[in-house]
């Protein structure tokens, strides 16, 4: 609690940084976000080779066949597969047709309903496609954010109701400030955003605002037993008191998740990394900036609720709150 | 504690803990056998009992959109060219009129010769085209002209219906593919007009594809044309058919120029670009596909040995029609209108009433396609594909092998590390994942959901949830242990406290779960579903079953120490 200005500072710039990365981005005529087809429509074509040409070879057969702004890329786990990914075309163009005429250059697709292994005169097989239209791409991107910002909302009203109202708030800019930080960081690698990291991106919501909860919960349980105490050191004590318990259980979460970045797969790479990334920084959120926003807040309301207080009973006595205030150097000593 | 209390929650437990497994790895089909027991048996039964979405077992994805709008514009123009010929039969020659379709808005304009009559003219239409119904058409007349709109209840009920159909015929043209296990539903919002299809096994989903988008709109017109024997009127160029219609450039309400195809010699070589011809023909049609009874495909007489033409027949109400109407114009033109296009066309020789052919130069394949949309019927309107996404089993397999490779490795993590931190209490939070894990595939399995590729990382995520539980309450217990209270104080305090936590953590966290699951799509949703069954079952776990080790720890002797 005694370094939160050095937190909320790091924090900020960190935001700023990510944020700042999107947006000169997006001034500069490149894409604030690597967003995938899932939201930005087009076709991604995964291609299995018994031996696969060099991606070169694969452009320039694409090209050949009028295909001209396609990636291709190479799947990290499996050698012998590439992704190929083709760009929004028009109606009643099919990515996947178009890629299959490219790709017979290099000889021919196995039989719809044999591997590619069984199928001695194949030379490789489309083991997978994903093609959405602009309408579909459009719909996903705003029913992601919808839903998003629903589940964020549904929380601060959970909390509010559990908690107080300032609890709830502070609770939601602290895990809005995780989606800022770990969206910045997608943003300044341009790792491509699909369906899975926004689902990662709501996981990383609900792994955050528990972290929070755990400490507020404390925090209301103290407040019970050291009424005589300030908030500040209450809020202090119950990060403290609960420190073990963040620590092991974030250490386990991001054992699983670890697990989940080095064994999960391509598939699953990227939902794996922004979840990665989220808990640690949900973890640090929830101890660094939503305790002290909350008592901030707190403090702020009580320091006016007292000074309405006093102007209506006695109207010539102005005395500014002092006791907040040596709570606060009392408690400085001890800091996370 | 008390010991009954302690049996009741262990006969619980127990009951729970079988119904799990058996659910999880019990055979479905036949009674438990020894071979069940084996690896491989358990294997098979987990493989049968376990939904997997199409993600991980292979298939297709497929979501089209009905193109509704056509529909509207297509019915306000019919209803127009009807609206136009009524008006005409009675004696109300209009002046002009249009329909307009364009941004959403659907009217019939009729413009009046004489403005005094336009009432009559009013109640002449409306008893021939049914534009009465103020349901769905807003009738407004100013001086001589005549508008119907229609109304945006009925825009939005027609769209619907019109999907509702497509959807049907849609499922009727699966079904006659033989696709097996489909899922066909409606996609999305109502005003989306989406329809959503999974083909479970299905990799090279176009020829589903072009089968589903066929329109097969068919029907029969009279061509506008001298009789036999003179030939069928054709025209070079659409603007050359238009100008013979000397209606200053437009096409009059009652007529239409269509694209011919067809071939126009027998001997024409079969690799020539087919040269595409214009035609006019009357407005309505004789009959439409919705008269047809039954399409097949045959080989085509006289043609070469691969070319195929199609044989239909009329419904009994369509073979009155079309007898009626081939009777009385013996040597006209009649032509075979297939989506806007002209296959072929015929001079009638004699009174026809129930059959004909679809002649065209189609193989079989193509022949038997178009005779399986034709039997299914029509399609309201154009569909369009959103979105597709398809999943060849190699690569399902994959996935399911990272999928169960991540979870193990993360299990066995947390695993060693809750028995080195918490020793013995370890073994008892060891106990509650292993628990938690068999319980959520058991949700899954009662619930009826598919698991998928995030599914499995919505059970890692369960893995770290249901471990935190654990974690909450054994810091909870050693904290009070340590201020001094007696050990099953310690516990019971720990227990108590921890719970509202708990409560506060899972509530917040399946409320954006649900969020998830109720607006969420595809992979989402499946991610969802296992976080939410995972965080269920683990209030049981994790509170319950613990609790229950630990009463049963406490009960046996007099507990000088804990190991935790």
């Amino acid at each position: 609690m005694g370094n939160r200005r050095w937190f909320i500072g790091m924090s900020v710039l960190l935001m700023l940084a990510g944020m700042g990365s999107a947006i000169v981005r997006q001034a500069t005529g490149r894409q604030a976000f690597n967003l995938g087809v899932d939201f930005k429509g087009g076709t991604v074509v995964t291609a299995r080779f018994k031996q696969r040409p060099n991606d070169d070879a694969i452009r320039a057969a694409l090209v050949n066949k009028g295909v001209n702004d396609a990636v291709v890329q190479p799947v990290t786990d499996r050698p012998d597969t590439v992704l190929i990914k083709v760009p929004l075309e028009g109606e009643g163009q099919d990515g996947r047709v178009r890629v299959r005429e490219a790709l017979n250059d290099f000889g021919r697709e196995a039989e719809a309903k044999t591997e590619l292994e069984a199928d001695p005169n194949a030379s490789y097989k489309i083991v997978g496609t994903d093609a959405v239209g602009a309408i579909a791409g459009a719909q996903l991107r705003n029913k992601a954010i919808a839903v998003t910002l629903a589940a964020l909302v549904g929380i601060l009203i959970y909390i509010a109701a559990r908690f107080e109202w300032t609890y709830g708030a502070s609770a939601v800019i602290a895990v809005f400030h995780d989606v800022l930080v770990t969206l910045g960081f997608f943003s300044f690698f341009q790792i491509e955003i699909s369906l899975n990291v926004i689902a990662a991106l709501l996981t990383l919501v609900g792994f955050s605002v528990n972290d929070t909860i755990v400490v507020f919960d404390r925090i209301r349980e103290n407040r019970k037993l050291h009424r005589r105490d300030s908030l500040y050191k209450i809020t202090n004590d119950s990060i403290n008191q609960t420190l073990s318990r963040t620590v092991i259980t974030n250490g386990l979460v991001f054992l699983s998740v670890l697990a989940l970045v080095l064994f999960g797969g391509d598939v699953l790479r990227a939902f794996s990394l922004a979840l990665f990334i989220g808990v640690v920084f949900g973890t640090y959120s929830s101890i660094a900036i939503a305790s002290p926003i909350m008592v901030w807040w707190e403090q702020r309301l009580e320091a006016a609720n007292r000074e309405a207080a006093l102007t209506f009973n006695q109207p010539k006595v102005v005395k500014p709150a002092a006791r907040p205030k040596q709570a606060l150097k009392s408690a400085s000593k001890r800091s996370v | 504690m008390k010991k009954k209390n302690l049996l009741t929650r262990v006969i619980i437990i127990a009951i729970v803990t079988i119904t799990g497994l058996y659910l999880v790895i019990g055979p479905r089909n036949h009674r438990p056998g020894l071979s069940d027991f084996k690896w491989s048996g358990i294997k098979t039964n987990l493989k049968n009992n376990i939904h997997l979405g199409l993600d991980l077992q292979g298939g297709s994805h497929l979501v089209m959109r009905v193109k509704t709008e056509e529909f509207l514009r297509r019915l306000t123009e019919e209803d127009y060219a009807a609206a136009q010929n009524a008006a005409k039969d009675a004696g109300f020659e209009p002046k002009g009129g249009r329909a307009d379709t364009g941004a959403g808005n659907y009217r019939i304009v009729l413009q009046l010769a004489d403005a005094s009559k336009a009432a009559d003219a009013k109640t002449a239409v409306e008893k021939k085209v049914e534009l009465g119904d103020t349901n769905v058409w807003n009738y407004s007349v100013s001086g001589d002209t005549l508008i119907w709109a229609m109304t945006a209840a009925a825009e939005r009920t027609l769209a619907d219906n019109a999907t509702t159909q497509a959807l049907n015929i849609i499922d009727s043209r699966i079904n006659a593919l033989g696709i097996a296990e489909p899922t066909l539903q409606t996609h999305g919002a109502q005003s989306s007009h989406q329809i959503l299809l999974q083909m479970p096994g299905v990799q090279d989903p176009e020829r589903v594809k072009d089968i589903l988008k066929g329109e097969s709109r068919l029907e029969l017109v009279h061509v506008v044309s001298p009789p036999s024997p003179s030939p069928a009127t054709t025209y070079a160029t659409q603007a050359e058919a238009i100008a013979s219609l000397n209606s200053g450039g437009t096409i009059p309400p009652n007529r239409r120029v269509l694209p011919s195809s067809e071939r126009l010699e027998k001997t024409e070589d079969p690799n020539q670009q087919r040269q595409t011809r214009w035609v006019v023909v009357e407005l309505p049609a004789i009959i439409d596909g919705s008269e047809l009874r039954n399409a097949t495909a045959i080989p085509a007489q006289g043609g070469r040995a691969d070319d195929y033409e199609i044989n239909f027949s009329l419904k009994k109400s369509g073979a009155d029609k079309f007898g009626a109407w081939t009777g009385s114009h013996i040597n006209e033109y009649m032509g075979v209108v297939l989506n806007d296009e002209i296959k072929s066309i015929a001079f009638i020789k004699s009174q026809i009433f129930d059959s004909g052919q679809i002649t065209g130069r189609f193989t079989k394949q193509s022949a038997e396609d178009l005779a399986l949309t034709l039997r299914s019927g029509a399609l309201p309107a154009p569909i369009e594909y959103l979105e597709e996404r398809t999943v060849g089993p190699s690569l399902g397999a994959d996935s399911i092998k990272a999928g169960v490779r991540a979870s193990l490795v993360g299990l066995a993590l947390v695993v060693v590390f809750m028995l080195f931190y918490y020793r013995g209490s370890g073994v008892n939070a060891v106990v509650a994942l292993l628990l938690n894990m068999i319980l959520m595939l058991a949700g899954l399995i009662v619930f009826g959901a598919t698991l998928t590729l995030p599914g499995i990382a919505g059970i890692i995520l369960t893995i770290g949830m249901a471990v935190d539980s654990n974690v909450l309450i054994f810091e909870r217990i050693r904290e009070e242990w340590r201020s001094g209270k007696t050990i099953p104080s310690s516990v019971d305090l720990g227990f108590n406290r921890a719970f509202i936590t708990i409560i506060d953590t899972h509530v917040t966290t399946i409320i954006s779960s649900l969020f998830l699951f109720v607006f969420g799509t595809g992979p989402i949703r499946g991610f969802a579903v296992t976080l939410v069954i995972g965080l269920l079952v683990n209030l049981f776990s994790a509170v319950y079953v613990s609790r229950t080790i630990f009463i049963w720890l406490l009960s046996r002797k007099r507990v000088e120490s804990l190991s935790i």
